[in-house]
Parts: structure tokens; C-alpha cells; sequence
């Protein structure tokens, strides 16, 4: 790393802001995907779906990690914009960047109009909130057999090429590349906007409503901005499940996956731009390794990981490099 | 016409009652200690396996195994609560969420390892089945039976609250707790009783609820809304409240899945939303 003065840089650091220049560090960090699409072509299927919830929990991030607004149903958003892909496709507009486009307008949508409920109350009565509100789309969808397949799922979501020119194949080659494409130029946007003051203004609401307020900041107006911006990637982001896997099941509604995406951001270091990718690949390889063998394993490794996180590892896995790092530097 | 609702209605009410004596515990960690516990249901979900091991292995009544399940865990409560939950700070609700769906996960595992994921039946003893037949309304004793737990749990529980040392401590303790402290109240041993009593009470409303809300691995994590919703909606710390809400949901629930059964738990998930941002400090507020 090259850098300015020490104490700018390591100020930086521990706030987790993410400079907006390309570094080595992104390279790295993108070469991993890449790398995997090398080394595990019969493993594409699932590396799509890590790509896919990384995604999801950046777009948590956004307004966890970032604005602070803690939610129990995000994945309302991403079911939204699952079953708006989905149902494009399966009512004859199988075209999917397009497809993209209108799952994250409709989950943004979505997610603005549901935001004023959201960011009224405190911390609590937003779980509860987000929570209710994930809880009756999950009903909702359920109910609406005859739209959205009901638990069977919709099944006849028949995609075209992308870009006219690749088709979805089985072994998941071009939906890998396709979802790492999309992932990269949202990851881009996204990084842009919370370097941008908006972005800093957000990390000032969150440490300091109050204060921001009487600063003259419009603060309800600039979380409502935050929460469509989460619920639009959240949107894309189930789009692209929906498309990769020419179905959506009704899952992708579900209270399990609002949980499990918390659990990946927080595991992953929220706030940190990189927690997300982090804490979704962990998690991802870790439930496909454990779930196969048992899925008590599985839960009983989840519960253990919290647990330990909440008393011991503030910040998730990047949040422990970094205090290990500030340690070393110390030290030497 | 009458009749068949009446019963229907019954069994709502009865219902309702378990939910209540299960999340009122809940409902004072929430209300007093400022702390979100989603494990509540875990403690539940024990004390129903410990009255089934303790009615089916050990042969005991359902009449015995009940006041030694109470104690137990009130036990296990305090020592959780100090062992646990104490290092888990008050100020960071998501915290709290975090590790209590991280306890639920490891017991939902640990059940899973020990009694395996079938559900479990408690037989009941005689006393506690058949009918009794009411101006023309059939009612199960059971059911009657639980109504009446309900009514002398919140009566001990007024009186507890009301009207001993300990629940003039907790009152003070909640309302200011540094001039609670400074006045010499040890605040901290306040919070660890209540926090083993209302454990206590979820383990007693588990065992008791085994006919009617089941038992399995997955208990905590499918009553966890609802044990919310009365706890959010009858207002976090409020006795009274956590009772109306909870026989107002029961019935709603019940009566909902009898006569518009297409709706299913669609209708309870849009009352809580409303009810939240109509209340969002809980139908009753407790007087400061």
C-alpha cells in the first residue's frame, strides 16, 4: 500500500472506509472468483449462488453496516426481485439485463415504500418491523398461488441469451461469468456511492442521528435513500438467482434467508466493504461442507459462530485482520 | 350457530393462555433488562422435553413434574443470565439479536441430538381429560385446566410485582437504575431473579403447552414471532398487556385458521405490522 500520512491511513482503516482507487487489495480479492471458475468447473452452480449472496449482503450492508439500520426481512427485497425476474421470463421476456433492470426498479420500489415504516422507531421496533414486513410477503407470496407457483415454485421462467449471444447452459459456465460480471459493476457503483458524501453522511446519520439532524441534514430523506438503493441491489441480486437457476422457489422470501444474511454480513465484518464477500463465501462453503454430512451440524456450527462473534470477534472476520494488523504494526 | 364458536372461542382463549405464560418472561427481560432474548422459546422447548422425560421415563404425574421443572428452571435461568446473557451489552439490540438466534440454533441442534427430530406426546393424566358440558358448550379440562394455570400465574406474578421486596426492587431498578443502585438495591442480583423466574415460567408454559403447540427441535424458531407479538404488542414489560395480547392473538389465531382458513398467518403478520406502527410502545403502557 502506498499512502499518505500513517494516522490518515490507519484512521481510515478503522472506520472501514474503502478508498474508491483500484488497489491491490481489489485485485486480489477479484481474482479469487476468477480463480475458482479455473480450478472448479463442476462447482459453478455454487459459486454463481456465492457471487449471488454476496451480492444480497452487500446490499444489507448498505444500510446495516453503513446507515445502521438493522433489519430482520431483506430478503423481501430480494424475493421481490426474484419473482419480478422470474415472472418476466415466464411471461415471455426472457431478455436478461432487462430482466435485471426491472427487478431491481420494482424491489427498489418496494423498498421506498416500505422505508417509512422502517426508519421510524428505534433499533428494536425496526426488527420488528422488518420482520413483519418480510413475514407478510412470505405469506403473501404463498398465497398467491396462481401468480408465483405458490411452494412449488415458478417453474417455467425460460431465459434468452445474454446479450443475444450466450446461452444458460447446465454446468452454470455462462451463469457464473454473467453474475460475476453484474457483481463486480454493482460492487463498483455501490463503493462508489459510500465513498461519496452522501455515503459519509449516512455513516455520520448512523453514529449520530441527532447530531446530523441539527447539523440540517435531512436524515429521514437520506435513509429512505439508503433503504431503496439496499432493496434495488437486493432486487438485482435475486433477479440474478432467479435467471441463473430458471426458477424461483419460495424460499427466496423466506425468514431463514433475512437471518442468514445477517449472519454472513455480521461474520464477514459489516461496515466493511469487503465483509460481505467475505462473510457470504465463508458461510456458503461452510453450509454446503456441513449440510451435506448433517444439517444439526450445520445449526449447531452456526449457533456456536454467533455466539463467538458477538463475545469475542467485534467487526467478523475482517474486523479481527484488522485488530491483528494494528497489533503487528505495534509491535514492529 | 353459538355453540360450535363459543368452543372455538374456548380454545382460542386457551391458547392465547400459553402464549402468554411462555413470553411473559420474555417480556420482562425485553421491558426490564432491555434485552431481546429470541432463545426464549429454547427454554420452552426444555422444559417441555424435561416434563416428557420426567412424566414418560421417570413416571411422574404431570402435577409433580411441573413445580419440579419450575424450580429447575429458574435454575438454569440465573445461571444462563450470568454465565450468558450478562456479557452481552444492553445498548446493542442487534448484538443481542445475533447471539440469542445463535443460542436457538444451538438448541435446536442439541434437541435434534438428543431426543431426534420426531415430535414428542406427554400423556396427560386422567384428571386433566374428557369434557365438561357448559350451558350446551363442550370444553376440554385440559384446556380449562391451562386457563386456570394462566390466571393463578398472573395473580402470583401481581402480587410478586405488586407487592413484595423483590418486585419493589425490580420497579426501581427499571424505572432509574443508577439511583436504584445508589440507594443500595443490588440491581444486578434484581435482574438475574427476574431473569430466572420468567425462564421458569417459559419452561412450565412448555411443558404444559406439549398437547397444544407440540414439541420438537424447531419449536423456538416457529413460535419466536409470536412469543414477539405479544411481547411487542401487549408492550415490553407490561404483565397486564402481554395477557390481553396474548389471548387477543390466540384468539385471532385460532379463530382466523377455523373460519378463514385461505388467510392462514397472513392475517396475524398484518395486525402486528399495524399494530406496530399504530402502538409503537404496546397497547398498555406501563405508568412510569
Amino acid at each position: 500500500m502506498t499512502a499518505p500520512a500513517p494516522h490518515t491511513r490507519a484512521s481510515d482503516a478503522a472506520a472501514g472506509l474503502p478508498g474508491d482507487s483500484w488497489r491491490v487489495r481489489d485485485t486480489a480479492m477479484w481474482l479469487v472468483p476468477v480463480a475458482a471458475y479455473v480450478a472448479f468447473p463442476d462447482h459453478l452452480v455454487l459459486g454463481s449462488q456465492i457471487v449471488i449472496t454476496a451480492l444480497f449482503a452487500l446490499s444489507l450492508d448498505i444500510i446495516l453496516g453503513y446507515a445502521g439500520i438493522v433489519s430482520l426481512g431483506h430478503a423481501a427485497y430480494f424475493g421481490v426481485g426474484a419473482y419480478t425476474a422470474g415472472l418476466l421470463a415466464a411471461h415471455g421476456w426472457g431478455e436478461p439485463l432487462t430482466g435485471l433492470v426491472a427487478a431491481g426498479a420494482v424491489a427498489a420500489a418496494a423498498g421506498c415504500a416500505t422505508s417509512f415504516l422502517v426508519i421510524r422507531g428505534g433499533a428494536l421496533t425496526q426488527l420488528m418491523i422488518t420482520l413483519g414486513i418480510g413475514l407478510l410477503l412470505f405469506e403473501a407470496a404463498n398465497r398467491a398461488s396462481h401468480l408465483t407457483g405458490g411452494v412449488d415454485g415458478l417453474s417455467d421462467v425460460h431465459m434468452w441469451r445474454v446479450l443475444g449471444v450466450f446461452r444458460f447452459d447446465l454446468a452454470g459456465k455462462v451463469g457464473y461469468v454473467y453474475s460475476l460480471v453484474v457483481g463486480l459493476a454493482a460492487f463498483l457503483g455501490v463503493r462508489r456511492i459510500l465513498c461519496s458524501p452522501f455515503g459519509l453522511s449516512l455513516r455520520a446519520i448512523r453514529e449520530g442521528a441527532v447530531r446530523m439532524q441539527a447539523l440540517g441534514a435531512p436524515v429521514a430523506r437520506r435513509l429512505v435513500a439508503a433503504f431503496s438503493l439496499a432493496a434495488a441491489l437486493a432486487g438485482v441480486a435475486g433477479g440474478l438467482l432467479a435467471q441463473t437457476t430458471q426458477f424461483v422457489a419460495l424460499d427466496v422470501l423466506s425468514f431463514p434467508r433475512s437471518a442468514a444474511v445477517l449472519i454472513m454480513l455480521v461474520l464477514g465484518g459489516a461496515g466493511r466493504i469487503y465483509g460481505a464477500f467475505i462473510g457470504a463465501g465463508l458461510f456458503m462453503l461452510m453450509q454446503d461442507y456441513l449440510a451435506r454430512r448433517d444439517v444439526m451440524y450445520w445449526q449447531l456450527w452456526i449457533g456456536l459462530l454467533l455466539v463467538a462473534v458477538v463475545l469475542f470477534g467485534r467487526g467478523g472476520v475482517l474486523g479481527l485482520a484488522e485488530a491483528l494488523r494494528d497489533r503487528l504494526r505495534r509491535a514492529g | 350457530m353459538l355453540a360450535p364458536f363459543l368452543s372455538v372461542l374456548f380454545d382460542g382463549v386457551a391458547y392465547g393462555s400459553l402464549l402468554f405464560v411462555i413470553s411473559v418472561g420474555m417480556s420482562v427481560t425485553l421491558g426490564l433488562m432491555r434485552f431481546v432474548n429470541l432463545a426464549h422459546g429454547a427454554f420452552a422447548m426444555f422444559g417441555g422435553y424435561a416434563a416428557q422425560v420426567l412424566v414418560t421415563r421417570w413416571g411422574l404425574s404431570l402435577f409433580t413434574a411441573l413445580p419440579v421443572v419450575l424450580v429447575g428452571f429458574t435454575g438454569i435461568g440465573a445461571l444462563c443470565e450470568r454465565l450468558l446473557y450478562r456479557r452481552v451489552s444492553r445498548d446493542r439490540p442487534l448484538d443481542q439479536v445475533l447471539f440469542t438466534i445463535g443460542l436457538a440454533f444451538i438448541a435446536t441442534a442439541l434437541a435434534t441430538w438428543i431426543w431426534g427430530p420426531t415430535p414428542r406426546r406427554i400423556a396427560l393424566p386422567d384428571a386433566l381429560t374428557g369434557q365438561l358440558h357448559v350451558l350446551g358448550v363442550d370444553l376440554g379440562v385440559y384446556r380449562l385446566f391451562l386457563i386456570g394455570m394462566v390466571v393463578v400465574i398472573t395473580g402470583s406474578l401481581y402480587v410478586l410485582i405488586e407487592r413484595t421486596r423483590l418486585g419493589a426492587q425490580l420497579r426501581a431498578a427499571v424505572d432509574r437504575p443508577d439511583a436504584a443502585a445508589g440507594l443500595g438495591i443490588p440491581v444486578d442480583r434484581v435482574f438475574t431473579m427476574s431473569f430466572a423466574i420468567g425462564t421458569g415460567m417459559a419452561a412450565v408454559g412448555g411443558a404444559l403447552g406439549v398437547d397444544v403447540l407440540g414439541l420438537d427441535p424447531q419449536f423456538p424458531f416457529r413460535y419466536m414471532v409470536y412469543f414477539l407479538l405479544v411481547v411487542v404488542v401487549g408492550g415490553a414489560g407490561s404483565i397486564v398487556g402481554s395477557a390481553v395480547a396474548a389471548i387477543a392473538l390466540g384468539v385471532f389465531d385460532v379463530v382466523g385458521k377455523y373460519y378463514v382458513p385461505g388467510a392462514g398467518a397472513f392475517l396475524i403478520y398484518a395486525a402486528m405490522v399495524a399494530l406496530l406502527l399504530i402502538f409503537p410502545h404496546g397497547l398498555i403502557r406501563r405508568a412510569r
